[in-house]
């Protein structure tokens, strides 16, 4: 709109000179309105690992303290508040214990640390013991800010899981706040052989496995809050019908799902109770239920599609979904008895609504210029739901779908389907840093668990 | 799959390609049979299917051909085609439709006979109905793009479809509800939801018991077609019968 105004003055340069102003001005305040609500905004504290200190000699220790050593850098640089001191340009120091760290050499150039992460790893009789300090470089009377020990079996996965936990100590102690998702896991459909089943694996691609092992198509996966169930779509001989599999028991525990066509399961951040579309007349609407699938209501009767609905997670007062009811899908709130409805989106194909964990942003995939010939590409945008405002954050990289936040609201995992193959990637909430989580194409509808 | 089919064949002649190639240049080997002159282009491959053979007056079926190493293809009666594709056709008599492929090594020529059977009375004998015979009989409803509204081409097949059924009352039917790859998989499975309904709806109308018909979606998990152009996209956007057994 400014940029608009800035080329309807009469003199070149003063066009020039305005738009310069206002690329500037548009690029702070765009990121800024985004930044804030996903809690990427505060300037990035510049932040130094140091490779640990090898302090024991069991054989197992190099290849270990490897992965240790890269899970650490990799989830600190993943989390989007850091910016890190490369390796290249850190100390050729491994400080094994306070007593041993020269902090003067961290702060210095060409490091010049903020902070510096480091300790020892050892494996002694089995079992990975892990010392891990953060110093705050620029306060040398007082530099230690956390101080933490991890026992735990020796094993590659536990060494992954070890700096996942520091990780998190680091990111929640710096960030604010706000826990680090680096023992988060993402939910996803992998096509194998003719048919489609959900997976796991953690937060960075790593541990990918199947969960269930149905043999038939599996879509939607959608974990509760509290990691214990994972909701799901699933096509039997009677139809589609939400599945229920419970990740303690390791096997599927029951759902009353309506008859009918019945899909998109959607938690609320209680717990409590579900949303899905549901075809018991035929037509699909929303509904609701307990978590058991008791006390179903319906709470939308739009002639047509109606699917994919999401909580907001801050109220559970509030639902968004996406609605054919006039044609191509747009994505429309209600509040969550079903009165209220406002639609969100002014046209094109916008699908796979995702809310916010602050409950300020919608996450969706939108085709904005639809229709023969017309350039628009399929692309991951949010919107602030109050403003209305919303950022495009893929651009030209195929067809995307399927948002879906992490709990500290700073990254979004989604669908990328390029060149003949679907992937899940991740970004910064602002399109940033994307990132290729699978590799072996059949990947899509990403969910990111809760914590 | 088509489309896949199509690459395997592609490396496969690749493969071949390289293995004559190759024995072209053993030249310490003795040649007892001499290698074919390497200038000589290969002759075009053709073939055309149409899908069903047989249909009665206003039944529509698919025409599909493939060809390799040809730069010309044309068909009797459509003209100038590209190297593989699919047609819907309708003709009202028995038709027989003539594929050429010409090309620098030389020409092929391939021929599907799509027969129009008079309006054959309905079997009601009341035996068990083969799945074929359904086929035949019970022919798929197509869509537009992101609708779920029944055309009158589809009114027409429906209507068809309905009357079979009222003369063989012991049919049970599945519609599925299918759409092309194009758009979102959860939308379109709730839009496929829409197709199977509607089409079960129409043939609720035409005189069918509800509880006879039963409606799965199939969104676009099931494909029947896998190029990115209309014709296949259409002949994706459909709602499908099959027995329900």
């Amino acid at each position: 709109m400014r940029a608009l105004k800035g080329l309807s003055l009469p003199h070149f340069r003063s066009i020039l000179f305005i738009l310069l102003l206002l690329s500037l001005e548009w690029k702070a305040g765009a990121q800024d309105w985004v930044r804030t609500g996903t809690n990427l905004g505060a300037a990035r504290i510049r932040l130094a690992a140091a490779d640990f200190n090898p302090s024991s000699a069991d054989a197992q220790t190099p290849a270990l303290k490897t992965t240790f050593d890269t899970t650490l850098y990799s989830d600190l640089n993943n989390a989007g508040i850091f910016d890190m001191v490369s390796k290249s340009m850190a100390p050729p120091l491994t400080p094994a214990s306070p007593q041993q760290m020269n902090l003067a050499a961290w702060a210095a150039a060409p490091a010049n640390a903020a902070m510096v992460a480091f300790g020892s790893f050892a494996v002694n009789g089995g079992q990975i013991a892990v010392y891990g300090w953060l110093f705050d470089a620029k306060n040398p009377e007082s530099p230690q800010i956390l101080g933490k020990q991890y026992n735990e079996t020796a094993s590659q996965d536990n060494a992954r899981m070890i700096a996942h936990r520091f990780a998190d100590e680091i990111i929640t102690r710096l960030g604010g706040g706000i826990p680090g998702i680096a023992e988060t896991h993402i939910y996803y459909v992998a096509a194998r052989g003719g048919n489609k089943e959900i997976w796991q694996m953690d937060y960075d691609g790593q541990g990918q496995h199947a969960i269930t092992h149905l043999g038939t198509i599996s879509l939607s996966p959608r974990v509760s809050p509290n990691n214990d169930r994972v909701a799901f779509a699933s096509l039997g001989k009677l139809g589609w019908s939400i599945r229920m599999f419970s990740l303690v028991l390791g096997r599927q525990v029951s759902f009353n799902s309506p008859v009918g066509t019945t899909l998109s399961p959607a938690w609320s951040s209680d717990g409590a109770k579900l949303a899905f579309s549901a075809a018991r007349s035929g037509d699909p609407e929303i509904f609701t239920s307990d978590a058991n699938g008791g006390n179903l209501k319906q709470i939308t009767t739009f002639k047509g599609p109606d699917v994919s609905p999401t909580w907001n997670p801050k109220t559970n007062a509030q639902i968004a979904w996406c609605s054919g009811r006039t044609g191509l899908p747009q994505i429309y709130m209600m509040d969550s008895d079903g009165t209220s409805v406002q639609r969100l989106t002014d046209g094109g194909y916008a699908t796979s609504p995702s809310w916010s964990p602050n409950g300020q942003f919608l996450a969706f995939a939108w085709n904005r210029k639809y229709g023969p010939g017309a350039p628009g590409g399929q692309d991951i945008y949010i919107m602030d739901i109050a403003s209305k405002r919303w950022t495009q954050l893929t651009h030209d990289e195929g067809r995307q779908d399927f948002p879906s936040w992490s709990p500290d609201g700073r990254h979004i995992v989604f669908q990328r389907e390029k060149g003949g193959g679907s992937e899940i990637w991740t970004m910064l909430s602002d399109g940033t840093e994307q990132h290729r989580l699978t590799q072996s194409s059949g990947n899509s509808m990403p969910n990111w668990s809760w914590k | 799959m088509r489309t896949l089919h199509h690459r395997h064949f592609a490396s496969l002649i690749a493969v071949a390609t390289l293995t004559l190639a190759a024995g072209c240049h053993k030249k310490a080997v003795p040649p007892p049979p001499p290698p074919p002159p390497a200038a000589t282009s290969p002759a075009p491959t053709a073939s055309i299917t149409v899908t069903p053979d047989s249909i009665t007056p206003g039944g529509g079926a698919v025409l599909a051909w493939k060809t390799s190493d040809a730069t010309d293809i044309s068909i009797d009666g459509i003209g100038t085609v590209n190297a593989y594709g699919t047609q819907n056709v309708q003709p009202t008599d028995s038709t027989t439709y003539h594929l050429v492929a010409r090309g620098p090594g030389g020409s092929t020529d391939a021929t599907a006979r799509l027969t129009v059977n008079a309006a054959a009375p309905p079997q009601s004998t009341g035996e068990t109905m083969d799945e074929q015979m359904f086929e035949q009989n019970v022919k798929p409803a197509f869509f537009d793009y992101d609708s779920y509204d029944i055309r009158p081409d589809a009114q027409t097949i429906l209507a068809q479809d309905a009357s079979f059924l009222a003369s063989h009352p012991t049919l049970k039917v599945v519609v599925g509800g299918y759409c092309d790859d194009r758009g979102s998989a959860e939308y379109n499975l709730a839009l496929g939801e829409n197709r199977a309904n509607a089409a079960k709806q129409a043939l609720v109308n035409g005189g069918i018991a509800p509880d006879r018909v039963r409606t799965v979606s199939y969104g676009k998990e099931k494909q029947f077609c896998s190029q990115a152009n209309e014709q296949c996209w259409q002949l994706n956007r459909r709602a499908g019968f099959s027995l329900d057994r």
